[in-house]
């Protein structure tokens, strides 16, 4: 009885313990960032350029940059993606075709993040000859979101019943006309719910706009395509390992990594949100 | 001698190597009730689903054969298979409002098929008044069609139906997920439509056949074993498989 | 509009949404494309002799994949070392012991890590995680390997415990309710039954987390140390295939034997990943088929 008294507790405490290690890294990190970063918040740091060789100032020209770049992002891959995903789920056969496209889309999702910069450095910056520029960069993390936007959407138009394109069609609408007026408005919080997730990781993503288009610092903002751009992960990429005096800089660079952190989790808590209330409607 | 609306030769039909219906060959008359009526598995909501084409969006779905309402054919290229769907209506097992409000659901099919506007309240108010619907939500059609009762979904759907003015509606089942009170209602609208509308309905209930149909097919494995008024088929069935469906020995 | 134009509108959009569907093929062939063109000039201009069996990667004289590819190896294999037992335990927790309402609870949490931008983690591999580890180990500085291995297991260990916990709760309970009839008490079921009828979604969680960690950057960037040399330890400072390419893809001239020779190591980690990934998918396919 004894014996099986601390089987069970030692157990209890390996696994317990193992998944109270995993809980903890969120707080370890949270905490870290939060802690050090929220005194170097204020308006004038989200407000203002940097200055003083980046030593003094603000992150406004990479918070716009992450903004513009997402947007970019947004019009190229939500599109392509839901089309996408529309062809899978509504209209597609499964044949052979059918097949090397889920195939594909799979294999996309796993490809490295620096291998699209790679594609994007030769498809957009070169072979397009947009240069290196916040369009170029949107277009790179267009490419890698769009497996993400595909799979969510083809979910969200699963669940959608069958009965409900039945009876638009009975009446004879046409499949067009049955996706956009009763299947998409239909799904789409969910459709919302992916496109947000998937939003909030590219802005957090560096690797894909290393060589496609952000710079260390720009003087200006300007509406232009075709400008390169400052973008907040690479913003605290730079702060931290690239900066001639990056003691001096360091709490330029909590700010930074907290002004990400709360723009991630703040999509992410939308996301999470629609879902839930999605759910709790159906 | 009665007219005849809807009707299919020699129709084979295949999901992927499976035949479901064999060498069917069946005719509907105008203005009348039919009733398929046969054991799960036959193949009557299969063959019902064919004459408005809802089984085009199955990728293994394979049909021989020809289909015609009066004299058009069902399955030539050349005819257009919305215009089919709206001169043919169908109402599901289920009811399967859209959704959107009440008011929508009919309106819909009739903006799709460019109805003048300003017809369209009136439309929607015939409709809802021919399926005993109108009394109930003439004060909120802006409600959403969900917020409605089973009885009620499915009598909204027999409206969406009937308001494009088919000339056949096809019923699948359509009061079996509904309470026995709602089940009469919609009989009797049922028995009210065919003044206007053919209607074949396929149905499990071999008293609801027996109180609505004119005629009445029975069906198994896929072949329609026999087709007679439903007169004949309750109380003078010929052929010995039906006699022992009708008499509840198997089903 | 009259039906005969309303159904050609729709044929061509069925055309256009097909057109979506062929672009993820295009893409992919693109990848694929770019990689291995640029990998064959590469190998025109060094031989893959060279390329598979030196010891030294300098873009000057040697071309050798060798250094790099160990780096990545040692690093994403010692955050599976991490990882795997950390994320399997959690995800047994999870599903057989915790309470439904802590589940709703921990699972977004360990979901968030997820959330986390990888340059925020390799930030915290700088200001926190190498001074922790030069303290711990007596070293000069914690920008090394190890380093590397602590971070992606963080990144790795939504994934793992995510899916570890499906191919957990994949196991029929009646395997659970056999072996406790047998006599075996909650943790040698969990040990001896559970765990190892659910080994290949374990399997695809390990595989699909490893490629996660193979194809990392911003992390290991930040946090390695970035000397390309073969390590011998895991307090050696490393350089990833990943890192590589961040750093000298940018100074690199155009069309260059160095040029082709960072398209070269992309296409074999490209290659890699797919390897890995494909592996990973097989089993967590085979987790669906048992769970119908």
């Amino acid at each position: 009885m004894e014996r099986k008294h601390f089987v069970n507790s030692f157990f209890w405490f390996i696994l317990g313990g193992s998944t109270l290690i995993v809980v903890s890294f969120l707080g370890i990190i949270l905490w870290d960032i939060f802690s050090k970063g929220f005194s170097s918040l204020s308006w004038a740091f989200i407000s203002s350029f940097p200055r003083d060789g980046m030593t003094q100032g603000g992150i406004l020209p990479a918070i716009i940059g992450t903004v513009l770049l997402t947007l970019i992002t947004t019009l190229f891959s939500v599109p392509f993606g839901v089309a996408c995903a529309i062809y899978l789920n509504e209209y597609a056969k499964p044949t052979l075709l059918t097949n090397i496209i889920r195939a594909s889309i799979r294999n996309l999702a796993g490809v490295p993040s620096i291998i699209y910069g790679l594609f994007g450095l030769a498809l957009f910056v070169q072979a397009l000859d947009f240069g290196t520029s916040v369009l170029s960069a949107g277009l790179t993390l267009g490419l890698l979101s769009l497996p993400y936007i595909i799979t969510t959407t083809e979910e969200a138009l699963k669940r959608i019943p069958n009965s409900l394109r039945e009876a638009a069609l009975a009446l004879g609408v046409t499949q067009f006309e049955t996706i956009k007026d009763v299947v998409l408005p239909k799904a789409l919080p969910g459709i919302l719910t992916g496109v947000i997730l998937t939003l909030s990781r590219a802005a957090g993503e560096t690797a894909p706009i290393l060589f496609t288009g952000v710079a260390f610092f720009i003087n200006g903002i300007s509406a232009s395509p075709y400008q390169e751009f400052m973008a907040l992960p690479y913003h605290l990429y730079m702060l931290s390992t690239q900066h001639n005096e990056i003691e001096q800089v360091r709490p330029l660079a909590y700010g930074t990594a907290t002004v990400l952190i709360l723009v991630v989790f703040s999509l992410n808590s939308m996301a999470f949100y629609l879902r839930f209330k999605n759910r709790t409607q159906d | 001698m009665e007219e005849i609306k809807l009707r299919a030769e020699n129709l084979n039909l295949y999901f992927g190597k499976k035949q479901i219906l064999k060498n069917v060959s069946i005719a509907f008359p105008k203005n009348q009730v039919t009733a398929l009526i046969g054991p799960s598995g036959c193949g009557k909501s299969t063959l019902l689903r064919s004459f408005n084409r809802m089984h085009d969006l199955s990728p293994d779905a394979k049909i021989e054969g020809k289909l015609f309402l009066e004299n058009l054919d069902l399955y030539d290229k050349k005819n257009s298979v919305t215009d089919i769907r709206k001169r043919i209506g169908m109402v599901f097992q289920k009811p399967n409002p859209l959704p959107k409000s009440i008011f929508e659901n009919l309106s819909y099919a009739l903006n799709i098929h460019n109805y003048p506007k300003h017809s369209i309240p009136n439309l929607i108010e015939a409709a809802l008044k021919e399926s005993f619907l109108w009394d109930e939500v003439k004060d909120e059609l802006k409600k959403p069609a969900v917020k409605l009762s089973g009885g009620q979904q499915q009598r909204l759907c027999i409206a969406r139906t009937v308001v494009l003015r088919p000339e056949v509606i096809l019923m699948d089942e359509p009061c079996s997920a509904l309470d026995p009170l709602s089940t009469k209602k919609i009989e009797e609208l049922i028995e009210k439509l065919k003044e206007n509308f053919t209607i074949v309905i396929v149905t499990h209930n071999m008293q609801q056949a027996q109180r609505i149909s004119n005629k009445v097919a029975f069906m198994y494995l896929g072949e329609i074993i026999e087709f007679d008024t439903c007169d004949t088929i309750f109380k003078n069935p010929k052929n010995e498989l039906t006699q022992r469906y009708i008499g509840g020995h198997f089903g | 509009m009259n039906s005969r134009t309303r159904e050609k509108i729709d044929s061509l959009l069925k055309l256009i949404f097909k057109g979506a569907g062929f672009l993820t093929i295009t893409l992919l062939a693109g990848i694929f494309f770019l990689l291995f063109s640029n990998s064959i000039l590469f190998f025109l201009d060094v031989s893959p002799l060279d390329f598979f069996t030196g010891s030294q990667w300098d873009p000057d004289t040697h071309f050798s994949i060798i250094p790099l590819l160990v780096s990545t190896f040692w690093v994403a294999i010692g955050s599976m070392l991490l990882a795997v037992p950390l994320g399997v335990l959690t995800a047994a927790y999870l599903s057989e012991m915790a309470p439904r309402s802590l589940q709703t609870v921990l699972k977004p949490i360990i979901e968030m890590l997820a959330a986390i931008p990888s340059v925020a983690i390799g930030f915290l591999g700088i200001v926190l995680v190498g001074p922790g580890l030069a303290q711990l180990f007596g070293i000069q500085n914690g920008l090394n390997a190890l380093n590397g291995s602590v971070l992606l297991a963080v990144m790795a260990l939504p994934t793992i415990v995510s899916i570890s916990e499906d191919a957990i709760n994949a196991v029929p309970k009646s395997h659970r309710e056999a072996s406790f009839a047998l006599g075996a008490n909650k943790w040698e079921t969990l040990f001896k039954v559970t765990i190892p009828a659910a080994f290949p979604g374990l399997i695809a969680a390990v595989m699909l987390g490893l490629g996660r960690a193979l194809g990392e950057t911003m992390t290991v960037l930040m946090a390695t140390g970035n000397s390309a040399a073969i390590p011998r330890g895991f307090l050696d400072s490393v350089r990833t295939i990943t890192a590589t390419i961040a750093i000298e893809m940018g100074e690199v001239p155009y069309q260059t034997t160095h040029y082709f020779a960072l398209f070269a190591i992309a296409g074999l980690l490209f290659l890699i990943t797919m390897v890995i990934n494909l592996t990973g998918e097989f089993f967590a396919n085979r987790l669906r088929k048992f769970d119908a």
